[in-house]
């Protein structure tokens, strides 16, 4: 029997402290995640001060939990992964000055990992990759459209040129009184409304491959408060469904475009947005039509948000092509995939 | 017993490696780079010169603030997390009381002074007993002006000892006159060596997991909330999911 590979993998990048141990790349022996929702919900958004104290409160009985769970000891682990970027410096440092400290006291590689890697990654756990591929990569900070040829190649087709998918759904989400993280809250209500108010699609007919949602974002709070003003009650619902509706047809018909430029085995749906309901049924609605021989992969829903597995996922591919790190390793809050050559931007 | 020092509170970064009272290597740097990147590869040098393997330690000690925030985390978060995984003791330590440490004057008041900005500092009272700061006055963050008014209590000459005592000399020695003395600015960093001294027979930390640095101040958003707040809580604020 060949060895199995064990990964320890690290993941402080937001406001979740997750440590997780993976066998072999995609099967997930414990993944603990220690989230600060109902902290940050006291100030309507992460404050990265308060995140970082947390994750330094946390991060010991994370590792702790994840090796009980997995069963495993020291010993058995093959390498340490860890998020360095992007994310909240602060909250990055706490991650990666753990898991270097676990890699220097046990002898072990340390594998420096790319946190939006890890949420393609993520999908990994569904079923192998198939090059070349797709993924539509949306989360609070990021919503871009990311080629991958093989294993560790990243390209980016297309991304947002203002705010993200996810930001967006927070900022409405306050003007509709929902408390941090508002996503999967709008999604339900979305689900019991009616697309109405036929909101902008920004950008959904020029002949690129990038978003735009904070155009969406202030005709949804133009909306409300106009109605406020003369005193109209607006359904929530129907603003919800109306605010999903543009979006999921902006991400949609964009990936759709990007596939034909861009025949790929695989389209992989990943990042926190991609819980969303709306969007994932879409997908699974209008793929099969469009590109019958391209197989959709949703990154799985408890796999959405940031969490410690997918970052082993992604890491366990570097250690594969021995992509270590060393004990100077430090967080990027800003670290980036690289932009395609000759791509327009 | 074989222990690591740690000290990252401020610009400054210290390092040491003891066996006993026997100081067997110790790094300290000024350079303000980024303390993420050089920490842990000081620690290995420190520990491989002096022969050690990780784990060879018994104990770590590191300095738990007040300070730099940030500082203060890359500190804890490796000293926490060494002691957690090898099983080692750990021991938090004032970073002001080690910085006191190194005024060997029997029986002077130390007062070791970070700077917290807008006329404010992290400070505290210590008075030299038996060659090892013994706190009078807890570490605290406090203005300039209502640290001066403390020490009125204390009529004899105060040491002030910190890189940044430099910051408020004119308001300290308007306040307080000749009691004002200023260390020599050679003992203005502080040294792992001493910390590891000091940390020698501290009690070791009961609850590992839920040691953190002292930061001394909630976060502005934390006191925001807690001013219009006074009765709420959200606790626990974190949840394993």
């Amino acid at each position: 029997m060949e060895k199995q590979n064990l990964i320890l993998a690290f993941e402080s990048s937001c406001d979740e402290t997750s440590v997780a141990v993976i066998r072999d790349g995609h099967e997930i022996l414990s993944n603990v995640i220690a989230t600060q929702i109902n902290s940050h919900k006291r100030f309507g958004g992460v404050v990265p001060e308060v995140a970082s104290r947390h994750h330094i409160e946390q991060v010991t009985i994370c590792i702790e939990d994840a090796m009980t769970e997995a069963a495993v000891t020291y010993d058995d682990l093959d390498a340490v992964a860890v998020t360095y970027g992007p994310g909240l410096v602060g909250a990055l440092l706490v991650g990666v000055n753990a898991a270097k400290t676990v890699a220097y006291a046990h002898h072990l590689p340390l594998i420096p990992v790319n946190h939006m890697a890890g949420h393609i990654y993520a999908a990994r756990f569904v079923k192998p990759f198939e090059f070349p591929l797709m993924a539509l990569l949306v989360s609070g900070g990021h919503t871009e459209l990311v080629y991958m040829q093989a294993d560790g190649q990243f390209e980016i087709i297309g991304e947002t040129r203002d705010d993200a998918a996810g930001e967006a759904y927070d900022k409405i989400g306050r003007v509709l009184g929902v408390p941090y993280p508002a996503g999967k809250v709008i999604d339900e209500m979305a689900h019991k409304g009616n697309d109405t108010f036929k909101f902008p699609r920004a950008m959904i007919d020029e002949d690129n491959y990038d978003f735009s949602f904070s155009g969406l974002k202030s005709a949804f709070i133009n909306t409300v408060h106009h109605a406020d003003q003369i005193g109209e009650t607006l359904d929530k619902n129907d603003l919800a469904a109306s605010f999903q509706a543009s979006v999921v047809d902006v991400l949609t018909s964009k990936t759709l475009r990007v596939l034909k430029q861009y025949p790929v085995k695989q389209l992989i749906l990943a990042g926190g947005v991609a819980a969303n309901h709306g969007l994932r049924e879409r997908l699974q609605e209008v793929l099969p039509k469009e590109f019958p021989n391209t197989d959709l992969v949703l990154a799985p829903l408890k796999l959405c948000g940031d969490n410690g597995a997918m970052i082993g996922a992604a890491g366990y591919v570097q250690y594969q092509h021995q992509q270590f790190g060393d004990a100077t390793l430090n967080a990027d809050p800003s670290l980036e995939f690289d932009w395609m050559p000759n791509m327009p931007h | 017993m074989k222990l690591l020092a740690i000290d990252t509170s401020n610009r400054p970064l210290s390092v040491a490696v003891l066996e006993d009272a026997k100081i067997l290597a110790t790094t300290t740097t000024n350079v303000g780079r980024n303390h993420s990147s050089t920490l842990l590869p000081i620690i290995e040098q420190s520990l491989a010169q002096a022969g050690f393997k990780p784990d060879d330690l018994d104990r770590i000690v590191v300095a738990a603030g007040p300070g730099s925030y940030t500082g203060l985390r890359i500190g804890v978060t490796t000293a926490k997390t060494l002691a957690f995984t090898l099983h080692k003791e750990l021991v938090g330590l004032s970073s002001l009381e080690a910085l006191a440490g190194n005024v060997l004057m029997e029986g002077q008041l130390v007062s070791p002074l970070f700077d917290a900005r807008r006329d404010n500092v992290f400070t505290g009272l210590y008075r030299i007993e038996n060659q090892r700061p013994v706190q009078v006055i807890a570490d605290q963050h406090i203005s300039i002006a209502e640290w001066t008014d403390q020490l009125a209590a204390y009529p004899e000459p105060v040491t002030f000892i910190g890189a940044d005592v430099a910051t408020y000399e004119a308001p300290l020695k308007e306040q307080l006159g000749d009691r004002f003395v200023r260390a020599q600015p050679q003992l203005d960093l502080p040294q792992a060596s001493v910390l590891g001294l000091l940390g020698q027979t501290a009690q070791p930390v009961e609850h590992l997991h839920a040691f953190v640095p002292d930061y001394l101040r909630l976060t502005q958003a934390e006191r925001d909330w807690q001013a219009k707040h006074p009765k709420e809580d959200h606790a626990p604020y974190v949840e394993k999911i």
